[in-house]
C-alpha cells in the first residue's frame, strides 16, 4: 500500500555562504495509513523542520515529499493549499485556537475554508468534539477551556472531515501528564481509524505511544526503533 | 522489591496457599512483574521461621500447605509500609558505570554508544505504554505498574539526553582523549560507595 507520507532524501538548508545552515539532511521517511511514527531529538535537531516539510509549509531545498504517493513539488500553490486544507490536519504547542470563535466554531473552520456549507461543517465539528468527549464543551470559547480541553479541541480541528495525515508538534505542550497521555490517547485513536501521524517531539513518554520513533541529530535520521525487538521475551520471569 | 512484604499483605486478607500468592501477586501488579512459585516458597519458609506467618501443622510442603499472618507479620508490613525506603545511598548502576568507562576509553564512539542504550530503553518504554493503552481504566494496578516502570525508563533517557547535550557542548579535542575522569580526593559521591 502507498505511504500516506513520503520524504525522499528531503534536504532543507536556510541563508548561503558561511551563514548557510543545514536543517535537514537527506532525510528518508515513509508513514502508512493507521500509522503513528514519533520523531524524536533535541532542541536544534531539525524535527520541526521535517514536520513543516512534511506538511508542505515549506519546500524542502533538494528531494521530494510525496502526499499519498503524490509529488507535492507538482503542484500549483493553490492546489497545495488545499492539499493542506483537505488532508493534513496540524497540532501545534501554542494550539493557535482563534479567540473570537466558539470550540465548534473553532474546529468548522477549516471545513468551512474549504466550501464546506456552514450547517453541514458545523455537524461534521460537532461529531468531533463528541468524539473527543467534548460535546458539552462545544459553546464554550477557547478561554472558558481548561488546558486539557482546549488541546483536545485543537485536535478535533486536526481530524475534522477526513483527513488522511495529522502532524503535531510538541502536542502536549504544558499539560501534566495524565492530561498528555489522553492528547495521545486520541491520536493513537485517530491513527487507528487509518489516519497517518507524525509527531515530533524531545519527549521519550509522548515518544513511547508511536508504533516507531526516529531519532533525529543535526538534521539526519541517525536511529529508529523496531517492534521486533523481543522485549516481551526479556520481560519473562527468569525460571 | 519485596516480595516478603507483598506477602505478607496478600496474607493480610486471609489464609492462602503458594500457589494462590504467586497468581494474586501477579494479578496485582497487573501481570507485569512475575514471581516463580519456588521464590514464594522460599519467602514463606523464612517468614514463618522469623514467626511472621503459621502454617498448617499437618501437611507437607506443596501446593496444599495453608498460610497466615501472624500478629507478629501485620505489625512488620505496618512498620515497613510507612517510611519512604532508604534512598540514600544511590545504587550502583550498571549504565552510568558504562558510560563513564566509555568516556575514558580511547576509541569508543560514546555518542552511538548513548543512542544505541537510548533506542533500547525507548524501545522497552513502547511496550509499557502500549500495555496502558491496551488496558482498561478501571485495571488500576496494571497502569500504576506500567506507570512507575516508564517514569523509571523515563528518568534514564533523559539522564543520557543531557549526558550527550553537555558531551556536544565539549570541544573535540577534549572528548578525543582528556575527558577528566580521575577520581578528585573527598568527593563525597566517592564517600557513599
Amino acid at each position: 500500500m502507498t505511504p500516506v507520507l513520503e520524504l525522499e532524501q528531503a534536504s532543507k538548508s536556510y541563508g548561503e555562504g558561511h551563514t548557510l545552515v543545514h536543517a535537514l539532511s537527506d532525510v528518508d521517511l515513509a508513514v502508512s495509513a493507521g500509522e503513528l511514527v514519533a520523531v524524536m531529538g533535541p532542541s536544534g535537531s531539525g524535527k520541526s523542520t521535517l514536520l513543516t516539510i512534511a506538511g508542505t509549509l515549506e519546500e524542502p531545498t533538494s528531494g521530494r515529499v510525496l502526499i499519498g504517493g503524490a509529488d507535492v513539488s507538482g503542484l500549483s500553490s493553490n492546489d497545495r493549499a488545499r492539499l493542506r486544507r483537505r488532508s493534513i490536519g496540524y497540532v501545534f504547542q501554542s494550539l493557535n485556537l482563534l479567540a473570537g470563535l466558539t470550540a465548534t466554531e473553532n474546529v468548522s473552520l477549516p471545513l468551512e475554508l474549504d466550501g464546506t456549507r456552514a450547517g453541514r461543517a458545523r455537524v461534521l465539528a460537532r461529531e468531533a468534539l463528541d468524539r473527543l468527549d467534548l460535546g458539552d464543551r462545544a459553546g464554550h470559547y477557547p478561554d472558558e477551556l481548561s488546558g486539557g480541553e482546549a488541546q483536545r479541541v485543537a485536535i478535533a480541528r486536526a481530524i475534522v472531515g477526513n483527513r488522511r495525515l495529522v502532524l503535531a508538534d510538541e502536542p502536549t505542550g504544558a499539560l501534566d501528564s495524565i492530561n498528555g497521555e489522553s492528547v495521545m490517547r486520541l491520536l493513537r485513536a485517530a491513527c487507528k481509524t487509518g489516519v497517518a501521524g507524525v509527531v515530533v517531539t524531545h519527549d521519550a513518554q509522548l515518544a513511547s505511544w508511536a508504533d516507531r520513533v526516529v531519532f533525529v541529530r543535526d538534521g539526519r535520521v541517525v536511529d529508529h526503533t523496531s517492534r521486533a525487538a523481543g522485549v516481551e521475551s526479556l520481560l519473562a520471569p527468569s525460571p | 522489591m519485596s516480595v516478603r512484604h507483598a506477602v505478607l499483605a496478600l496474607l493480610s486478607e486471609g489464609p492462602k496457599y503458594g500457589l494462590q500468592l504467586k497468581q494474586e501477586f501477579e494479578a496485582r501488579t497487573g501481570e507485569v512483574w512475575s514471581l516463580n512459585v519456588g521464590q514464594v516458597y522460599t519467602t514463606l519458609q523464612r517468614l514463618e521461621r522469623d514467626g511472621l506467618v503459621e502454617s498448617d501443622d499437618a501437611g507437607e510442603d506443596g501446593p496444599q500447605r495453608g498460610y497466615r499472618v501472624t500478629t507478629h507479620g501485620r505489625q512488620e508490613l505496618a512498620d515497613w509500609l510507612g517510611p519512604p525506603p532508604d534512598s540514600r545511598i544511590p545504587p550502583r548502576d550498571d549504565l552510568v558505570i558504562k558510560v563513564l568507562i566509555a568516556l575514558s576509553v580511547p576509541g569508543v564512539e560514546v555518542a552511538g554508544l548513548i543512542q544505541a542504550h537510548r533506542r533500547w530503553l525507548l524501545e522497552l518504554m513502547q511496550y509499557f505504554t502500549h500495555l496502558k493503552e491496551d488496558a482498561r481504566d478501571d485495571e488500576v494496578s496494571l497502569l500504576v505498574v506500567a506507570d512507575a516502570e516508564i517514569f523509571r525508563l523515563d528518568a534514564v533517557i533523559r539522564w543520557l539526553d543531557a549526558t550527550e547535550a553537555r558531551l556536544r557542548q565539549l570541544p573535540a579535542a577534549v572528548l578525543a582523549g582528556s575527558v577528566q575522569t580521575a577520581p578528585r580526593p573527598r568527593r563525597r559521591a566517592g564517600a557513599l560507595r
